[in-house]
């Protein structure tokens, strides 16, 4: 039986997950180098910080661990701070649960370990979009997988050429982060809720920068959703 | 790898892991509100502004840079205006960055 052209099948969808990735992993590439890089520096031995990579995660609560594990903080105090750093990923994961709340718990735990701020960004979107295509699952995979990987090697580059690396991080690539959450927030911003959502985040999150542990990331979140929501148009009533 | 690095992946993991997992687990035996529901709508634009527009106005984490002497303004602009413009995701990230390293290598 010959499928509807218009439904990609689950390969073409993990294919272009991680296509879409891409920028994301350039962008992620110089963090992942100069995690690696610091691990030895900071007191984490070269298995640790593969470990840590492969098994956290979660790129700034690993680099905020280094600068605990260098200060000589207690393992209460790194776990704590870990919990905070990652809190807005419990946000994504109700913000994609009505999408995946039917998968299998096969599906649900991997996707979930693998969700980080890119994988996020693209996924939110591919589900945003109109098609009917059931397989937007493999899309998320596939994003999971580039990132993952992205990130080991990066890692592994850090660890194994230390200090003797060229200055990576004096190229710019992280740009290609920011230029690819420009590029998917900047054509949503075509109602007036959500142009308040982003002002309001954005304001929050520039004057909230210097709080700790990116709670300052967390107040701007719920300001610019609370904004949205408070803009939306009243229904009229009865 | 020491006793000690063990148990400290093991825990960084396992926060991490609760925390990305916490309502995927929940599955279908939950269902938002209405109004949570309306408001995760907001949580993408929310968080990945709040993420952006710092890196990009202060990009050594400590100077406003809102001149187009900035690369990382200039960059963004240009993607945010072919994006505007044409909707195009992979376009826009290849104009902002093609200005982005352009103009840092004229700028030397």
């Amino acid at each position: 039986m010959a499928q509807e052209p218009s439904i990609p099948s689950p390969g073409a969808e993990l294919w272009t997950g991680a296509r879409d990735s891409l920028p994301m992993l350039v962008g992620a590439a110089p963090f992942g180098l100069i995690f690696g890089t610091l691990a030895a520096p900071s007191g984490l031995s070269a298995a640790g910080a593969l470990a840590m990579s492969l098994f956290v995660f979660a790129g700034s609560s690993q680099f905020i661990a280094l600068t605990l594990v260098a200060s000589g903080s207690g393992l209460a105090v790194i776990l704590l701070t870990t919990l905070v750093v990652n809190l807005r990923h419990a946000l994504y994961g109700a913000t994609l649960l009505p999408h995946v709340a039917s998968l299998r718990q096969l599906w649900r735990v991997p996707l979930a370990f693998w969700l980080t701020d890119e994988t996020f960004a693209v996924v939110q979107l591919r589900y945003a979009a109109p098609d009917p295509s059931p397989h937007k699952h493999w899309y998320y995979l596939g994003s999971c997988l580039a990132m993952y990987g992205n990130w080991f090697a990066w890692s592994l580059a850090g660890v194994l050429l230390g200090r003797s690396l060229p200055h990576v991080e004096k190229l710019g690539l992280e740009f290609a982060m920011a230029a690819t959450f420009t590029g998917i927030v900047v054509p949503m911003l075509r109602t007036r809720p959500m142009l308040g959502a982003a002002l309001a985040a954005a304001v929050v999150a520039l004057a909230g920068r210097g709080l700790p542990y990116k709670s300052g990331l967390l107040l701007a979140a719920a300001a610019g959703v609370t904004a949205g929501v408070l803009l939306e148009p009243r229904k009229v009533g009865p | 790898m020491k006793g000690h690095e063990v148990a400290l992946i093991a825990g960084m993991a396992a926060m991490t892991f609760l925390v990305r997992y916490g309502f995927f687990a929940l599955g279908e035996r939950i269902t938002f509100p209405p109004l949570v529901h309306r408001a995760l709508g907001y949580v993408p634009v929310a968080v990945l502004t709040a993420i952006v527009v710092p890196m990009v106005l202060l990009p050594d984490g400590a100077h406003w840079q809102i001149s187009l002497r900035n690369p990382w303004l200039l960059g963004a602009l240009v993607t945010a205006g072919i994006a505007w413009k044409w909707r195009h995701l992979l376009g826009s990230i290849a104009g902002g960055m093609a200005v982005f390293f352009l103009y840092r290598w004229l700028a030397g």
